[in-house]
């Protein structure tokens, strides 16, 4: 009982991503009416799911290297003050990811616990922050010029091309969840791997690993953040948002859900290193900061019209509010843990 | 495979749709010959295809767009394809119209001005035909619009002149008043097809550039 109450915490910022981040996915799709909400939340929330448990531990292992976090009421503490500042950056509309909170979260509890942070590790976090953008705006730039290729020789028919766009959005779209799932589930309960009570479980002949469990577990809380909120953030970023073609939207969301896959994927890793090319490193990244960077590789199709400096800079402004006003918070969090409740944070 | 189906269906409207409006140009230019050559029952048959065209179009035309809006397919480019329905059913419509006027009307037309009445109608008729392929490319094949888009322009000034040259022929000759004022209102109706294609072709013009924004 003890343990979930401290899990609340996780479950709270897993919560949240799902509110926040479907929109990444299923926004567009939902706001040009290709797919309906409920269509979208029911796949969203199955492929989050899937994505966590099959595929979370990689990105996860990274957050645990840059520090562990060993006890229970630690790792409750950041996620606390990270969901903290999730809510809080995005009431006073700053920009904000929950990568960037969770790790100046790690990094204030490695101080207040006098453990040394992998500050090797924490470089390579933030040079994958930079390095998923840019992939992003790449994979957009050239994918846009294959489809729009493509379609001109294939000539296919302008309602063939919708049918097709709807199927690819919803395609797209789940294979976006199962990314956003596998690397984003660190983000929610990554900093509770270290410090679990659970023990493996067979279930059907099938070994779950305590890690899994806390993934699903988390998942499900991602998933009850799409159904019962992210059609109000969908329906509110509709009106703000740039107008995109549904086309657009899928070489976003294809784009960007590949370089979710590139930073997740274990299999990938091994096949690099297996060949000796540089791996890509397994980090959780932002989900929202990298269709920002499709949207700019579609501006570069475009021949740079309507790009704006504005976005880029205000990701690059919450790379650094971020994780300062989430260490700040998660410094706090645990000193009353440890000197009013009297609780070992470290 | 319902939804498959379901497109391939609207794509068979929406081409037949096309085909009516070509149709309909080549009947038009069938109708005028047989007018102007005074083959009336034949021309009756002319009106009565092109009537059953227009019908047959008005029927499709709906049954695209009420299917469009159900269905919210296209939604970027639902309102221009429905625009291209519209216009391109006035193209038609003007057809009919102008058979119509004929048929009540029955202008009498000299022989002298017999090949220029065919003249004219020829060039309408290939300026809706190049109608019909631009509207064809619009939605198989957008980069071959500006080409037909050319070709449009091209005969809708060729239409211009030839009706020019048909009134200045009839208010050169020594028929009465009524008779030149009622040959010019035809010459004029005719000219206006080719206008009306014309329109079609600017919207294409703009919603061609759309799609490929």
């Amino acid at each position: 009982m003890i343990a979930l109450l401290f899990l609340s915490s996780g479950l709270f910022l897993g919560w949240s991503l799902g509110a926040n981040d479907a929109s990444n996915i299923f926004g567009t799709a939902i706001g040009t009416r290709m797919v309906r909400f409920k269509t979208a939340a029911i796949i969203a929330s199955i492929f989050v799911i899937l994505g966590a448990v099959i595929s979370g531990s990689g990105p996860s292992q990274t957050l645990g290297r840059l520090g562990e976090v060993t006890a229970v009421a630690g790792a409750f503490s950041v996620a606390l003050s990270a969901g903290l500042t999730v809510l809080w950056m995005t009431r006073t509309k700053l920009p904000v990811s929950t990568s960037q909170a969770i790790i100046g979260g790690i990094i204030s509890w490695s101080i207040f616990a006098q453990v040394e942070p992998e500050w090797s590790i924490l470089i390579k976090i933030v040079f994958s922050w930079f390095l998923s953008i840019i992939l992003a705006a790449i994979f957009a730039l050239i994918l846009y010029h294959l489809i729009g290729k493509l379609v001109a020789i294939i000539r296919v028919h302008l309602f063939r091309i919708d049918l097709y766009t709807r199927l690819g959005l919803i395609a797209v779209g789940a294979f976006g969840a199962y990314t956003l799932g596998a690397n984003n589930i660190a983000n929610v309960v990554g900093v509770f791997v270290p410090s679990t009570e659970l023990s493996n479980l067979v279930i059907f002949g099938l070994s779950v690993s305590a890690a899994q469990q806390l993934f699903f577990i988390g998942s499900l809380a991602i998933a009850l953040g799409i159904i019962t909120y992210s059609k109000r953030v969908i329906e509110t970023i509709g009106k703000n948002v740039i107008k995109m073609t549904p086309q657009a939207a899928f070489v976003a969301v294809l784009a960007a859900s590949l370089v979710l896959f590139l930073f997740t994927s274990r299999s990938l890793e091994s096949f690099l290193l297996s060949r000796n090319l540089p791996s890509i490193p397994l980090v959780p990244i932002s989900s929202s900061q990298v269709i920002i960077g499709s949207l700019v590789g579609i501006g570069f199709a475009h021949g740079g019209r309507g790009l704006q400096a504005g976005p880029l800079l205000r990701i690059l402004g919450g790379w650094i509010t971020t994780p300062i006003i989430a260490a700040l918070m998660t410094y706090g969090v645990l000193f009353l843990m440890d000197n009013v409740f009297g609780q070992s944070v470290g | 495979m319902q939804l498959f189906k379901k497109t391939k269906l609207l794509e068979s409207k929406m081409d037949e749709f096309i085909d009516i409006t070509s149709e309909s140009g080549m009947i038009f230019f069938e109708g005028v010959q047989r007018f102007t050559n005074k083959e009336g029952e034949k021309f009756d048959r002319s009106l009565k295809k092109i009537r059953e065209l227009e019908h047959r179009a008005d029927n499709l035309r709906r049954t695209i767009e009420t299917q469009l809006y159900l269905e919210t397919l296209i939604p970027e480019s639902r309102g221009d394809v429905l625009a291209l329905l519209e216009t391109t059913d006035v193209v038609i419509n003007a057809i009919k119209e102008t058979m119509v006027g004929l048929s009540i009307e029955d202008p009498h037309v000299p022989d002298q001005f017999k090949q220029a009445f065919i003249a004219l109608a020829k060039v309408v008729s290939k300026t809706v035909d190049e109608m019909a392929k631009a509207n064809r490319s619009f939605f198989r094949n957008p980069l071959a619009v500006r080409d037909h888009l050319n070709k449009i322009h091209h005969f809708e000034s060729e239409s211009d002149q030839a009706a020019e040259d048909l009134n200045r022929l009839i208010f050169r000759s020594d028929l009465s008043l009524g008779e030149k004022q009622q040959l010019r209102y035809f010459a004029k109706r005719i000219d206006r097809i080719a206008d009306r294609a014309e329109d079609v072709a600017d919207r294409l013009a703009i919603y061609t550039i759309k799609r490929s924004i």
